[in-house]
């Protein structure tokens, strides 16, 4: 178990490296990191001698680890836009993103796993044909649609939650909370529920899938000839067996909504680092888009590993393969 | 003789609805089987051999359903009983091998989890207590080292202790009933004679009763003590093991004798019998058997013959009705 930890993290490390180099490479090269600092009556000597004392004349690979070194240490720079320290922006942003996907994540793997082994039990029952025609629905609307259908439904019409923002939230450290005061827990209540609705209806229709599968199986029989009884059955010998394909969308689907939760964060005004990416790419903020690059790969890279990890909680045969 | 039967089958019948009008699966069959005797059922695959053994468990798989005759286990008859009612009997009552050991344990809980899991639920001991006889029961079934075992994953045992732990299961509950489905066929010879060994024990040990479903002659000839032939949905012969193998009165059961090879005996080639086993939803008027017979008769092809008393057993064979009666 040791030894696949150390060799995960190996992994992990030079994935991360790899990154590093493409974020850098795009710091680098994609116009001249001098041209975007200086002003117009820049001398070409003060240019070269700020080239000197930024390092650009070193070679390529000191430069890069020089990169690598700041990165590690969350020194991504300075925007160009506003002038602040990129990493202090994220810092700002990225709570009010990871409280979102959070509360999202939750909602649809506690509404959508029990979606998914109900339909799968009572296939062929008109409730669970229509759960699973109703889910065709919640997979093909785009997001901003259920976002506007439900500000529209529950904010301006029965007016019992708000319809942007994240209300009052409370600091702790450098992180800053809504959990923690009503506003802010209200706050949470529609974008998490319109960023939830595609996943409820991926984990049903997956789960579903993979619940058919192992009910077919020889060990959910002879659990029946035991004598275990029918919902035992269900939730814990052919439930468990569905959770590995289970984990690891859920962990692809947090890392894709900490990335990409853009369109509902516009939508209700959510200050997350969806509107932060898109600032950047408008004016083309390359420090920040550099550092946005290695955040989303690291935290794909860490979900990633604890997928891995999960895998060999879940499933002994791995645990004994890997040992 | 005179002890009750731990199961009585009587006249079972099992349809199967479908688009095409309703199959039937079982027909008229009739079998008992008493404490401490090995039932042996045998057959071709299709012929209703696991079938029986299903409906008498109340799992055949729906539209499947029990359409007539009646299913009694330790006097009381269970054929009727809901699916609720029938989850307190299996395993408490009838315990069940399956064929492959190989996937008939859940792979994600270790064996002595699951062995707890249906002591605790039929039995009703405590967490420690049905551990310990978790324990206890693994060493019934000859796993070394059950103590150290009993904490592994199936995929940390061979087939044959897979299987071993398999019966321990099945044995969980002590029930005087084991329906066996082809306990042995996944496995390789040197194993099957292990595993059938241990069932006759068992049997010996407990007075279980046990119905071991299986296509293999040679299993039944070791093993149990009658026997029950089974073709097209159903019984053409049921005797004593020995009877029915060196005098068999059903010219089915004479051609599977004949496609077994014996030791010593110089046979070019093995007897077959030709063509298949009808499907279930085309089986010829009469006998079902007639298309394939050696003696078929007139009266075959449209008659169809009832068990009958046949030397020590039971045959359904207009022939076999006409040799006792001579």
């Amino acid at each position: 178990m040791i030894v696949f930890l150390i060799k995960r993290l190996f992994n992990a490390v030079m994935v991360m490296l790899v990154v590093a180099l493409m974020a850098f490479m795009i710091f680098r090269f994609v116009g001249d990191p001098i041209q975007l600092m200086v002003n117009e009556q820049t001398t070409q000597a003060e240019k070269d001698a700020l080239r000197q004392s930024l390092g650009l004349n070193d070679p390529f690979p000191v430069q890069y680890a020089r990169f690598v070194a700041h990165a590690v240490q969350g020194d991504f720079g300075v925007s160009y836009r506003n002038q602040q320290d990129v990493m202090s922006l994220i810092a700002e942003r990225f709570p009010a993103t990871f409280e979102l996907v959070l509360v999202a994540t939750i909602i649809s793997l506690v509404v959508g796993v029990p979606l998914g082994v109900v339909t799968a039990i009572h296939r062929g029952r008109w409730f669970s044909e229509g759960l699973q025609f109703l889910s065709i629905i919640g997979v093909s609307l785009p997001s901003f649609v259920i976002g506007i259908l439900l500000i529209l439904v529950f904010a301006v019409m029965l007016n019992i939650a708000p319809s942007f923002g994240r209300g009052d939230v409370v600091a702790i450290g450098w992180w800053t909370t809504g959990f923690l005061t009503p506003s802010g827990r209200a706050a949470l209540v529609l974008p998490s529920i319109a960023l939830s609705f595609y996943q409820i209806t991926l984990v049903m229709r997956l789960v579903r899938a993979e619940m058919l599968e192992v009910l077919r199986s020889d060990f959910v029989k002879f659990a029946r000839a035991r004598g275990i009884p029918a919902w035992r059955i269900h939730y814990r010998h052919a439930l468990r067996n569905c959770l590995m394909p289970v984990v690891t969308m859920t962990a692809m689907n947090v890392g894709s909504l900490i990335a990409f939760a853009l369109i509902t964060e516009t939508v209700f005004q959510w200050p997350g680092m969806g509107l932060l990416f898109l600032q950047a790419v408008t004016f083309v903020d390359i420090p920040v888009m550099a550092a946005y690059l290695c955040i989303v790969s690291f935290i794909f890279v860490a979900l990633n590993t604890l997928v891995d990890i999960t895998y060999a909680l879940i499933d002994p045969r791995l645990r004994a393969a890997r040992s | 003789m005179t002890e009750p039967p731990v199961l009585d089958v009587r006249n079972l019948r099992v349809d199967f609805p479908g688009r095409h009008g309703t199959v039937t699966a079982l027909s008229e069959v009739s079998l008992a089987i008493r404490p401490g005797e090995i039932l042996g059922v045998v057959g071709e695959s299709g012929a209703g051999k696991s079938m029986t053994g299903l409906a008498v468990q109340g799992l055949l798989e729906p539209p499947g359903h029990v359409a007539g005759g009646e299913v009694w286990l330790n006097g009381r008859r269970i054929d009727h009983l809901s699916n609720r009612e029938m989850e307190k009997i299996r395993g408490r009552e009838i315990g069940a091998i399956f064929q492959d050991p190989l996937t008939s344990l859940n792979p994600l809980f270790s064996v002595g989890a699951q062995l707890v899991e249906t002591i605790r639920l039929h039995l009703g001991l405590g967490r420690a207590d049905a551990r310990r006889r978790a324990v206890e029961l693994l060493t019934e079934v000859g796993i070394p080292a059950p103590e150290e075992r009993v904490d592994h994953y199936p995929h940390q045992f061979s087939g044959g202790m897979r299987q071993r732990v398999v019966i321990a299961l099945a044995l969980a509950a002590r029930p005087r009933l084991i329906i066996a489905d082809e306990p042995t066929t996944a496995l390789d010879v040197s194993i099957q004679a292990q595993i059938t060994a241990l069932l006759r024990r068992l049997c010996d040990d407990h007075g279980t009763a046990v119905m071991l479903v299986t296509h293999d002659m040679g299993v039944i000839a070791e093993t149990a003590d009658r026997v029950a032939v089974m073709y097209a949905g159903r019984l053409v012969e049921i005797g004593p093991v020995a009877e029915v193998i060196a005098r068999p009165r059903h010219p089915y059961t004479r051609g599977l004798m004949g496609s077994i090879p014996a030791l010593g005996a110089r046979v070019a080639r093995l007897a077959q019998i030709d063509g298949s086993m009808p499907r279930l939803d085309a089986i010829p008027p009469g006998c079902s058997f007639n298309p394939r017979c050696p003696q078929v008769m007139a009266r075959c092809r449209t008659e169809r013959p009832g068990l009958t008393p046949a030397g020590a057993g039971l045959a359904a064979c207009w022939l076999a009705q006409e040799e006792a009666l001579a």
